[in-house]
């Protein structure tokens, strides 16, 4: 394994921390554009999916453009984006916010729909207002979907984020670029491995705000890892949990 | 419209480069998975093992994965296999779960009544537990379908023909048309797998057919979920 020891040489080679193609730059180019691609497409498809979610309107639609999204190719919409307006970070920013959005939207409105109607009911009955209730009830306890369907949308931005430097100066993903360019394996491999390490982190950390998430209180709630006692329709349960994960 | 009409044969060679690439992930997946999934809801131990490995699995990167692969395995670096094996990776990840959930959402009155009239565990896996965690299965399997054909495109970038290629041809020679015949014609293969799923659904489901008179609409919109 020769291959995977000189990447990590090359990681770790003091001469990858200095100037404009340092590593730590490299990372922070990563997440700075991730988080703001996330804001972005959150303050859209957050409010939107809570409208959904509450008033049940617009859902078919919402489920079509979501899984029609899902089948357009990254790539595809990245180069054409890129060739509109040309090369630099506004290609990615408009690409990557349209792929991030389906997931976060998902993950607002499924997490309302997954409320026990007769919660809802009841906080009706006790006399709150259409506000209150989203605000009191079901924002609180549709919060763990929702983080799931943001978890899936970061570690798209970060897969698709490598991808964009293809046609931007962007992030880590010009490491894997350069090292093809200069056949340097050691590059393109360390680069790859820092990619993974920083979506693996990232994943482990969504797992646990997904598990402090779940409001006092509350349990067996249908997350991620769905109660097997509770089966009341399968299979839209296993297409929630394709669409979140 | 007049780069898609002369360069017609480009755009089907690649198509069939793309078929090539994205139906064996997709068949091995599946076969892969259902044994997988089984262990998966069979015991505590393996559950948490496999259900946590395919989800870090499923969140590592397709290019960077790319890039692995052949210092993993000794392929080539733009060897069709990796872009193969890395697809094949995805989809187990995704169709373990699956499998786990669709195994789960299979009656307990009913596999018991399979084992009281004398089917033994294997053939109940077989003859009453798959068959009836078909229509779970059928969904994520079309989940996987689609995200393939989409990923297949990236490797593009590595040097592995398929209709990904059209995109970076494009960008690099500013041909619009290439890239938005790429994007139809990927769209559009997704579909035609999408669709070759349903149908096998029914043909090998006959049960899930049966439409009830009273209320064809609602049946009819849940089905296009």
């Amino acid at each position: 394994m020769n291959l995977f020891a000189s990447a990590i040489d090359w990681i770790l080679d003091p001469a990858n921390y200095v100037g404009l193609n340092a590593i730590p730059l490299r990372l922070g180019q990563h997440l700075v554009f991730t988080l703001v691609t996330l804001v972005i497409a959150s303050v859209i498809a957050i409010p939107l999916g809570y409208l959904i979610g509450h008033t049940g309107r617009g859902r078919s639609l919402a489920v079509m453009t979501s899984g029609g999204l899902r089948a357009i190719p990254t790539l595809g919409l990245l180069t054409l984006v890129a060739l509109w307006v040309g090369i630099g970070v506004v290609a990615p920013y408009v690409a990557l916010t349209v792929l991030a959005i389906p997931p976060i939207l998902a993950g607002a409105y499924t997490g309302f729909e997954a409320i026990d109607r007769r919660t809802v009911d009841a906080a009706r009955a006790v006399g709150m207002s259409e506000l209150q209730i989203v605000r009191k009830v079901e924002v609180p306890l549709g919060l763990p979907l929702l983080i799931g369907g943001l978890r899936s949308a970061t570690l798209q931005v970060i897969a698709t984020a490598t991808l964009a430097a293809y046609v931007a100066d962007l992030g880590l993903g010009r490491y894997l670029f350069s090292g093809l360019k200069n056949r340097d394996y050691a590059e393109m491999l360390g680069g790859s491995i820092l990619v993974i390490l920083l979506a693996l982190v990232l994943e482990g950390i969504f797992a646990l705000i997904q598990r402090f998430a779940v409001p006092r209180g509350v349990s067996g709630r249908p997350g991620p890892a769905a109660t097997p006692a509770r089966t009341p329709r399968p299979r839209n349960r296993s297409e929630r949990t394709a669409v979140v994960r | 419209m007049t780069w898609v009409l002369a360069n017609l044969g480009l755009i089907w060679a690649r198509t069939l480069d793309h078929v090539v690439l994205s139906l064996p992930p997709i068949l091995l997946c599946f076969v892969i998975a259902v044994p997988l999934g089984w262990l998966a809801r069979r015991y505590r131990v393996s559950r948490g093992i496999i259900l946590t490995g395919a989800g870090l699995l499923y969140a590592v990167p397709s290019l960077p994965l790319f890039f692995v692969l052949p210092a993993v395995i000794g392929t080539g670096l733009r060897s069709p296999l990796n872009v193969i094996i890395a697809l094949t990776l995805y989809g187990v990840a995704l169709m373990v779960r699956v499998v786990s959930d669709g195994l789960d959402s299979v009656d307990a009155d009913v596999r018991q009544s399979a084992s009281a009239v004398g089917y033994s565990a294997w053939s109940r896996f077989w003859q009453v537990e798959l068959p009836l965690s078909g229509p779970v299965l059928l969904a994520g399997l079309r989940v996987v379908a689609v995200s393939t054909v989409s990923l297949v495109t990236v490797g593009a970038v590595i040097g592995v023909q398929s209709l990904g290629s059209l995109f970076t041809d494009g960008f690099q020679r500013g041909i619009q048309a290439e890239i938005i015949a790429g994007l139809v014609a990927t769209v559009g293969l997704a579909l035609i797998f999408d669709g070759a799923l349903v149908l096998a659904g029914r043909v090998l489901m006959p049960w899930t057919r049966k439409v009830l008179p009273a209320k064809p609409a609602v049946l009819l919109e849940g089905s296009a979920a």
